[in-house]
């Protein structure tokens, strides 16, 4: 059953733009981005739009709906109501390039500053060897698609331009909790995450958990497991004794 | 120069959010709870009454352990440690300091606070009022660190009520006794106890902060413990401040003489 869609989309580019009115038809089981695709071949060819798997895997059809940052690939007609006006805009954290299609280059810098992988100095590659108990924890976060929604979603750079230079963002201090719970990794994460990538920005209200499509548990599992480790190591003078005398390691 | 969402480069839409859902009702909801929790907790801890009924040995959570001599005779089972504390200093203090501390720096209540009281933000894409922001770094905000040591004392009073649920068996005529309030005291311990354990600060000193599980097995079974009850911790969180408060309302209202606790035995 098909029935004329209400959709309010913005076209325009970094010198301004509006929200355009359209009526598209939209079928049954469709998503957001079929409509999307629907209005760019029959009424808007020239709109930018950008998408690759359409299956929620790619991330690359990020966008904000009604007003929440979603995967428009992920978003089911079928939770509007027939006469619905559905609202579709670009990403607002991140500038824009052309209608639904923002510069996301700010992830990528963030990304380059972060250092790979450093195993101990004595282990050599080819000898990692560790239990799969030691990294299951942090496979959860390897689920992540770089959609960069939890990314757009967080007040601390959507409300605060000024603060992009100083905080990465949760995708990225998630990447950095991935490292630090490696049993091989042997950089200084927590540090870094402190005072190079801005954890104590983060006043952890779950924006980043309640958008992300492969529902990883960012804030639970990754940013407070984070910023626990660091209170060892900044903030509890008991930690830091306990460490001094430890003869076990961690 | 526009900041934001109307930052320079970002599509310029005049609406600060397009949210169409009821993304305020859940910030109210909770801020409206907060604040009758703050509320009723403070006016009650400056009452310095009606928190032990004799009968029954039931002492109310929020003046657990009752330790000065101010405190009202045997509602001090655990000893007499303070002299007479003067008449606007509550007799809780102690008590509402950890425990207050604790929900406070509680990263639930945070997320709650921050919210709801703080709108930063107030839901997810909804711009917050704030012209800067600086985040968990500087004081006094820096302070909410301090969590697990919150969580330690914590540990004790939930122990200390523990005891006082114990003591809660008690019969009119001195021997073994359950009544209504003997169930609520131990409801609320139970919830009590769900909240404290399912802590991310207890999470992480069992075993999170450990980077091989498998050399530490005894503390991995703690860390998937309390790693099954964290994602419930906020529900936790609510619940058993709304026992509490329960239960210091009833039995504030048995030790005013409102009204007479049910008995089931003695």
């Amino acid at each position: 059953m098909s029935y004329k869609g209400k959709f309010r989309v913005w076209r325009g580019d970094s010198d301004g733009g509006e929200l355009k009115d359209y009526e598209v038809e939209v079928n049954e089981g469709e998503v957001v981005l079929d409509v999307i695709h629907r209005l760019q071949a029959t009424q808007t060819p020239d709109m930018a739009v950008r998408w690759n798997c359409k299956a929620g895997k790619c991330g690359s059809c990020s966008a904000e709906i009604n007003g929440m940052p979603k995967l428009m690939c992920m978003c089911r007609m079928n939770t509007f109501a027939e006469d619905e006006v559905v609202t579709v805009t670009p990403m607002r954290t991140f500038p824009v390039i052309r209608d639904l299609v923002t510069d996301v280059s700010f992830n990528y810098q963030k990304a380059r500053e972060i250092p790979a992988f450093k195993p101990p100095a004595d282990v050599k590659p080819g000898d990692y060897r560790m239990q799969q108990v030691d990294v299951e924890r942090s496979q959860e976060f390897r689920k992540c698609i770089e959609c960069f929604l939890c990314q757009d979603t967080c007040h601390v750079i959507r409300d605060h331009e000024e603060n992009k230079e100083s905080f990465s963002g949760p995708r990225f201090l998630m990447r950095i909790a991935e490292l630090d719970m490696h049993p091989l990794d042997a950089a200084d994460r927590q540090h870094a995450a402190q005072e190079q990538h801005g954890l104590g920005f983060c006043n952890i209200t779950k924006c980043c958990t309640e958008v992300c499509p492969e529902h990883i548990k960012i804030t639970d599992n990754a940013l407070i497991p984070m910023k626990e480790r660091v209170a060892d190591r900044k903030y509890d003078p008991i930690v830091w004794l306990g460490n001094k005398i430890r003869r076990r390691p961690a | 120069m526009a900041t934001g969402v109307s930052a320079p480069g970002r599509a310029q839409i005049g609406q600060k959010t397009l949210r169409t859902d009821r993304w305020w009702l859940a910030p109210l909801r909770i801020g409206v709870i907060l604040a009758f929790f703050v509320i009723y907790a403070t006016v009650r801890i400056f009452m310095n009454k009606w928190y032990w009924v004799d009968a029954y040995h039931y002492l109310t959570p929020l003046y657990s352990p009752c330790v000065t001599s101010s405190c009202v005779e045997g509602s001090s089972h655990l000893g007499t440690w303070f002299g007479n504390f003067p008449r606007f200093v509550p007799f809780s203090l102690i008590t509402f300091v950890i425990l207050a501390g604790f929900r406070g720096t509680c990263y639930y209540y945070r997320k709650a606070g921050y919210r709801s009281l703080f709108f930063a933000p107030a839901a997810c894409a909804v711009p917050e009022p704030h012209k800067s922001y600086s985040g968990e770094r500087k004081f006094p905000l820096v302070a909410l660190n301090l969590h697990r040591y919150f969580f330690y004392g914590a540990l004790v009073f939930g122990l200390l009520n523990v005891y006082d649920g114990i003591q809660a068996f008690h019969g009119k005529d001195g021997g073994f006794g359950i009544g209504l309030g003997t169930l609520i005291i131990w409801i609320n311990l139970v919830a009590l106890w769900l909240y404290t354990l399912s802590c991310h600060a207890c999470r992480h000193i069992v075993g999170g902060r450990l980077k091989n599980f498998s050399k530490h097995p005894l503390r991995y079974r703690y860390w998937t413990f309390v790693s099954k009850l964290n994602p419930k911790h906020g529900t936790f969180a609510m619940t058993s401040l709304f026992t509490v408060i329960f239960t210091d309302a009833y039995i504030m209202a048995l030790s005013a003489g409102w009204f007479s606790d049910l008995r089931f035995i003695n």
